[in-house]
């Protein structure tokens, strides 16, 4: 499945986008401790393609998508 | 220094499988598994498909069925309504990837495209192993599958890209070609149609073999120049170019097509029809800073899915909806009689753009300019306030014709640009 959410990130000069945080629907936020991968790919789970962030956040690897302005996890 | 030799081509056609109902099913994972079809509007029982996806294909679904047949056949189809804009956002996403290893990329409608790699630095220059690469790129990226033909021209590209589908890569190389290409059917080639199938099945010529062999002469007096054109591409002696890839190349013809939710019945549905198809057409021209056309297209598919495509030249050049609406329909009546059947979806392209226009004896009067100051009214009243603020009294006789507006996408099957090739249009 995936769902949309929000993210807080770092426009960098040479127009790469670097996901800092991602923000919950509830309103928890979690820090984006390390930047595994990224490359363009399709969410076999999820349904849509984007610039694909494979993150991981405390002990969970998540991949985490990128599509035109728009932020969505797999989940 | 690497030699551009146009006999030692490298050609890649790739087409994406069932692209309407696959990008549908990518974005819902709850369709996975099920028959899909991908129609106009879901609520109307009459509506046509437009795609469907390979189970319900293999169920026997057709493009242009009408929905209930469909569902006759796969009693839990999935409909899904069109999103015309996913599809384009889709497919320039491939495109960009095509792009990347060469900058001769033509598009063939929205979901095929040739690309010429013959002098790319990707893969060193292999074709086979660009071809593999972007059919994995493809599926990886995207999420998409592509079947790519390659060979050493053209037509024998779009030819292989059809042998193995989904996700496949075939080869038609100058060796095998003949084994591979020549049992195939002769309507298995590009551009020929129904009425080429039958005037070739008249002469006997029943395989792409057959073409390639028989008597010159003979292909010639009986299709006249056409007939020498098919039997080189059947030898392999295609050279047409791929061309360069450029968003704001000069266009060289504008068209639109709809498969319409219901049958058209009789001169009226299909001259209402033709009303909106010229209006967009027109106001499409105009934006695209053309001024007049001298060649109206008309494109015909009946309800057994024969397609018509037939041109005439305005005497002349316009810019008014109804005149080319008015041609469009004269090669209506010209060349179909409704003994022959139903239609089921109507295309209008015009081309031949100039900037000049003679002015005609019988309009020193000034009608022209009139009815050119009525179209502009109506184009700035509907841009200022959305496309329904204004319609003709005939589109009033449908209400589902109320809704569409072409040149966006509700409703409309193909608002692709057609451009140096005018039998894009024909692929819808």
């Amino acid at each position: 499945m995936r769902k949309d959410i929000s993210v807080i990130a770092k426009m960098m000069s040479d127009k790469k986008v670097v996901p800092l945080q991602i923000v919950w629907e509830d309103g928890r936020i979690f820090d984006i401790d390390k930047i595994i991968d990224v490359r363009p790919a399709a969410s076999t789970k999820g349904g849509g393609m984007g610039l694909r962030y494979h993150v991981r956040i405390g002990q969970n690897e998540r991949y985490l998508f990128l599509d035109g302005y728009a932020w969505f996890i797999e989940v | 220094m690497f030699e551009y030799n146009i006999s030692m081509r490298t050609i890649l056609h790739s087409d994406l499988n069932n692209f309407y109902a696959s990008v549908e099913c990518l974005l819902d994972p709850s369709l996975d598994g099920f028959p899909v079809v991908v129609c106009g509007k879901k609520e109307d029982r009459h509506g046509i498909v437009l795609a469907k996806n390979m189970i319900a294909k293999k169920a026997g679904v057709k493009t242009g069925m009408v929905l209930f047949e469909a569902e006759r056949l796969c009693p839990d189809l999935k409909c899904v309504v069109a999103h015309h804009d996913l599809y384009l956002k889709y497919s320039r996403a491939v495109r960009r990837i095509y792009l990347e290893y060469t900058d001769q990329v033509e598009p063939f409608g929205i979901d095929e495209a040739w690309l010429d790699v013959t002098s790319s630095p990707k893969c060193g220059g292999d074709g086979v192993k660009i071809a593999e690469e972007i059919r994995r790129r493809v599926k990886e990226e995207i999420g998409l599958t592509v079947s790519i033909g390659v060979s050493f021209n053209k037509v024998f590209a779009k030819l292989g890209s059809d042998l193995k589908k989904p996700d496949a890569v075939s080869v038609i190389s100058k060796d095998n070609f003949k084994s591979i290409v020549w049992k195939l059917p002769a309507s298995d080639l590009l551009y020929v149609g129904r009425a080429t199938k039958e005037k070739l099945a008249k002469l006997n010529i029943n395989t792409i073999g057959q073409l390639a062999t028989y008597k010159k002469e003979i292909l010639i007096n009986k299709l006249g120049k056409w007939g020498e054109v098919l039997q080189q591409y059947a030898k392999g002696q295609d050279v047409s170019p791929v061309r360069k890839y450029d968003e704001r190349e000069e266009l060289k013809s504008i068209g639109n097509s709809i498969t319409f939710y219901r049958d058209l019945k009789n001169d009226d549905d299909v001259y209402a029809l033709l009303i909106l198809l010229s209006e967009s057409v027109c106001s499409r021209m105009k934006r695209a800073g053309f001024k007049y056309a001298s060649t109206v297209e008309l494109y015909i598919i009946s309800d057994k899915l024969e397609r018509t495509l037939r041109q005439s030249h305005l005497a002349t050049p316009s810019n008014l909806s109804a005149e080319i609406a008015d041609t469009a329909f004269a090669l209506f009546k010209k060349h179909f009689s409704w003994d022959r059947g139903i239609v089921r979806g109507l295309g209008v392209s015009v081309s031949g753009f100039t900037g000049e226009q003679q002015v005609m004896l019988d309009d020193l009067a000034g009608n022209r300019e009139k009815q050119e100051r009525l179209e502009d009214t109506i184009e700035n009243l509907r841009n200022r306030f959305g496309h329904d603020a204004i319609n003709r009294g005939i589109i009033y006789t449908d209400q589902n014709m109320l809704d569409i507006d072409i040149k966006g996408t509700a409703g409309s099957l193909s608002s692709e640009v057609a451009t140096a090739n005018p039998l894009n249009l024909a692929k819808y």
